[in-house]
């Protein structure tokens, strides 16, 4: 086994310094050494989204990503967007929308949802469709989700239209 | 995955002097294709050198009025890139077409060119692949073959690349640009860059040990309407079947590149040639040597429909 290497990052808004093995990927590091089990490791090849997590302002898969890779980053998790208050229309919607079943696939979606508005605006179902590509949902819960992140989308753009 | 030393070069002549220095080092940039293998353990190597911190993440003109772009531009970046998408519009499609944008937003330019073939058998250890391991067979011939190649293949191999936006640079005519570790660069015309699998599939490229991509660049921008067309087994997220990249100019001439079909891009400069006859034409001269197996038999006349569905896009 290779020597641990020393790691500092940012996660959550918190800054981390730790020693990892060159091996072990970003999604292993933010679950087995920070214990924030939100981000769920599914196909662990980039294919399902559960792993997705903020990496300096965009959505990657931790599960691709070296923790040695994230040095200097800024990571945020779905537990960070979550305290934050910034996914809690996301929240809303999803629970009224009943827009998750097992809910494995929903950290991912979430941290995807939430990087889809922050561009602003409402997107198209297709949009909307198109950004979610990359996520597996195998309980098929594909048009509740739809619906969930395009009501976010219209109740934040009605709500900065008002005065 | 099997452990490896890591570390992070600073520039590219650090990066190649650290290549040269262990043998079995890999470069790893976005990671999205290299990390899936190295789980797989199709990719084992001792040592990685992480290249991310060199700097070749800028899109910046040439002099000759093209564009160049650094290896570690993301896929995400080089589509939205206001240039890209004027004057090269066949390429930023390409891109979009491909993977995730989340993969998008990690993948880089010269790792999108050098992503191996998904092959489920290049991916399975337990079956023979002469492209994993060297002489061990095909499982593919007489496999499962729908995805596979149609052109180019070999007794060896039958795979195709999985690339969408090396197509659309075959179709642009891009330059592969390199450094190695005595300090030499060199240019590589892009239809150069991969290889046919031979007896070699396990080499896909030209690249030797060690090399690192330092750049993509693009010609002079040569206007037309750029079309990039897939076709997959589902409306995003899938490899192609068959794709097309057209650049199409008002004089009914054009570029031509196909994927999906070969180890590497197709194209052929004599099928070009057929343009102003139209697709059929055209298709009938890139499918002249065409050996399909019976599960990618289908792959003929969807090239051709695909084809002609690009070109009577193109005329509007």
């Amino acid at each position: 086994m290779s020597a641990p290497v020393p790691l500092a990052l940012t996660v959550n808004g918190v800054e981390v310094a730790r020693a990892v093995a060159p091996r072990t990927t970003l999604a292993d590091f933010l679950r087995l050494d920070l214990e924030l089990t939100g981000t769920h490791t599914g196909c662990e090849m980039g294919a399902c989204g559960a792993c997705l997590v903020m990496m300096d302002g965009v959505p990657v898969h931790s599960c691709l990503v070296l923790a040695v890779q994230a040095e200097g980053a800024v990571i945020e998790t779905v537990e960070g967007l979550s305290e934050r208050g910034a996914i809690a229309e996301l929240q809303q919607a999803f629970h009224q929308r009943n827009a998750l079943q097992c809910g494995f696939c929903t950290p991912g979606v979430l941290v995807n949802a939430h990087a889809l508005l922050e561009h602003g605006g409402v997107p198209t179902r297709e949009d909307i469709r198109d950004a979610l590509s990359g996520n597996y949902c195998r309980c098929t819960g594909y048009e509740a989700i739809v619906d969930a992140i395009e009501t976010t989308a219209r109740l934040r753009a009605g709500a900065e239209g008002q005065p | 995955m099997k452990s490896f030393t890591y570390e992070r070069a600073a520039s590219p002549a650090e990066a190649v002097a650290a290549a040269a220095r262990v043998p079995d080092a890999k470069f790893i940039a976005g990671g999205t294709n290299l990390l899936d293998l190295m789980k797989l353990e199709i990719e084992t190597p001792g040592h990685l050198i992480d290249v991310n911190g060199l700097g070749l993440d800028k899109i910046e003109p040439t002099n000759e009025g093209g564009l160049r772009i650094g290896a570690l531009v993301r896929n995400t970046d080089l589509a939205a890139d206001a240039r890209v998408r004027r004057d090269y519009g066949v390429l930023s499609r390409a891109l979009l077409a491909g993977a995730s944008g989340q993969l998008r937003n990690k993948a880089t330019t010269a790792g999108n060119l050098l992503q191996r073939t998904r092959c489920p058998y290049f991916y399975d250890t337990n079956m023979p692949c002469n492209k994993r391991q060297p002489g061990s067979g095909c499982a593919a011939i007489g496999g499962f073959s729908r995805q596979h190649a149609v052109l180019g293949a070999s007794e060896a191999c039958i795979a195709v690349h999985p690339s969408d936006m090396a197509v659309a640079m075959r179709a642009l005519d891009a330059t592969v640009e390199t450094v190695k570790a005595n300090g030499t660069t060199r240019s590589i015309a892009i239809a150069d860059f991969h290889r046919l699998p031979g007896d070699t599939p396990d080499k896909e490229t030209v690249l030797d040990a060690g090399e690192l991509i330092t750049a993509v660049t693009l010609p002079k921008p040569i206007g037309g309407t750029h079309i990039y067309r897939k076709v997959r087994d589902r409306a995003s997220y899938a490899f192609a079947l068959v794709s097309v990249a057209a650049i199409v100019q008002r004089d009914g001439t054009g570029n031509v590149a196909l994927g999906g079909v070969a180890h590497k891009p197709w194209r052929m400069e004599a099928a070009e040639a057929q343009m102003p006859r139209g697709a059929t034409a055209v298709a009938e001269r890139l499918l002249a040597d065409a050996k399909p197996t019976s599960d990618n038999a289908f792959k003929l006349p969807l090239v051709r429909r695909t084809l002609a569905g690009a070109l009577a896009e193109a005329k509007g």
